[in-house]
């Protein structure tokens, strides 16, 4: 590693890394309680993976995470969002009304709390998904970055 | 006025603080050319922005502010400014005269226009009145959930959030289709770098620029 003089940046961003995915699952998860929400925890989601891009370089992170699999994951995350709402349908409810999710009486909670677990994990897989793509659009213009070129 | 006042003398002054750090942002921003320290400082005024969300008690948008703009944006403004030069073309000098008039009457107008807003954190005023307090009040009952912001975003208006969440997926898949989805990159360092097991970002830094 002679000449590396990206040293301190690698070690600091490997300690970090884990702490920034934790933290967006942290606010994905208590999104019913705390501030925040899915579409938070999306884009810290995403940034994580674009610290990793500028640190460690985009061909590292793309043999990660695929851009096939960001893109898909960003539409996967609209079809689970737009499911729900298919499945309260079905259910003999309205669109996305989640009292009828487990047919429920008006008081219980069940369906409402399902509901919002679910159509969170969708707008989290749509917006990780969709910023990674913006950025692998971008980024993936130029083949490589030098030092210089700051 | 009366907002900055709110919260006693130190909640004030950290207030005016954070105001007087956002203005001598955006001045440096309007007269640097160097596009890099300008998508930095534009970082930075987002996270003082944030700061300042949190301290009149936005805590959400000032937790989107930090994520989305100092983080997000930020990002994607540096992956921006790789496909272009990296400083701005410096400008004739009676050019800013015109977009200087327009900030300034626009600034005088969105001045004259706090004069009616109500206090912050007024009970009386429409927005805690209305439909706000009704909401917090059956939140509950109809829910369950103690977050009443999660309730409103994900069930009460679920409908509209699907067409958020349909917007960004959206404004991904345009920056997708109009410049590439970014695996021409991919294959060429690929090319460069036969062997997927090398570390490949230390061994670009040393070896074969082109």
């Amino acid at each position: 590693m002679k000449g590396d003089h990206h040293m301190i940046l690698r070690v600091i961003a490997k300690c970090l890394l884990p702490l920034i995915l934790i933290y967006a699952f942290y606010v994905q998860f208590h999104g019913e309680v705390g501030p925040g929400g899915a579409f938070q925890a999306g884009v810290v989601l995403a940034v994580a993976l674009i610290l990793y891009a500028l640190v460690f370089g985009l061909a590292a992170t793309m043999r990660a995470v695929p851009p096939w699999f960001t893109r898909s994951l960003a539409a996967v995350g609209v079809m689970i969002y737009a499911g729900v709402g298919f499945w309260a349908l079905l259910s003999g409810g309205e669109f996305l009304e989640y009292q009828a999710l487990f047919g429920e009486e008006p008081g219980g909670h069940h369906g409402q709390h399902a509901g919002i677990i679910i159509i969170e994990l969708g707008v989290l897989c749509a917006v990780s998904g969709a910023m990674t793509t913006i950025f692998y659009a971008l980024a993936g213009r130029v083949a490589e970055i030098r030092d210089e070129d700051w | 006025m009366t907002e900055v006042m709110i919260g006693g003398t130190g909640t004030a002054l950290i207030n005016i603080l954070f105001l007087v750090i956002l203005f001598v942002v955006a001045i440096a921003i309007a007269r640097l050319r160097s596009l890099f320290a300008i998508v930095m400082l534009s970082g930075v005024y987002s996270l003082v922005s944030a700061a300042w969300y949190i301290l009149v008690d936005a805590v959400d948008v000032g937790f989107t502010e930090a994520a989305v703009g100092a983080g997000m944006s930020t990002a994607v403004l540096l992956g921006a400014m790789l496909l272009t030069a990296r400083t701005a073309q410096p400008e004739k000098p009676f050019s800013r005269i015109g977009p200087f008039i327009v900030c300034l009457v626009t600034g005088l107008m969105l001045i004259y226009a706090t004069i009616d807003l109500p206090p912050l954190g007024d009970a009386n005023s429409p927005a805690n009145a209305g439909v706000g307090l009704t909401y917090l009040r059956i939140n509950w009952y109809d829910m369950g959930v103690p977050n009443v912001v999660t309730s409103v975003l994900a069930s009460y208006r679920g409908f509209d959030t699907l067409g958020e969440t349909a917007v960004v997926f959206t404004a991904g898949l345009a920056v997708a289709m109009l410049l590439g989805f970014g695996e021409r990159s991919l294959a060429q360092t690929l090319k460069k770098a036969p062997k997927p097991d090398a570390r490949p970002a230390p061994a670009r830094k040393e070896g074969d620029a082109p």
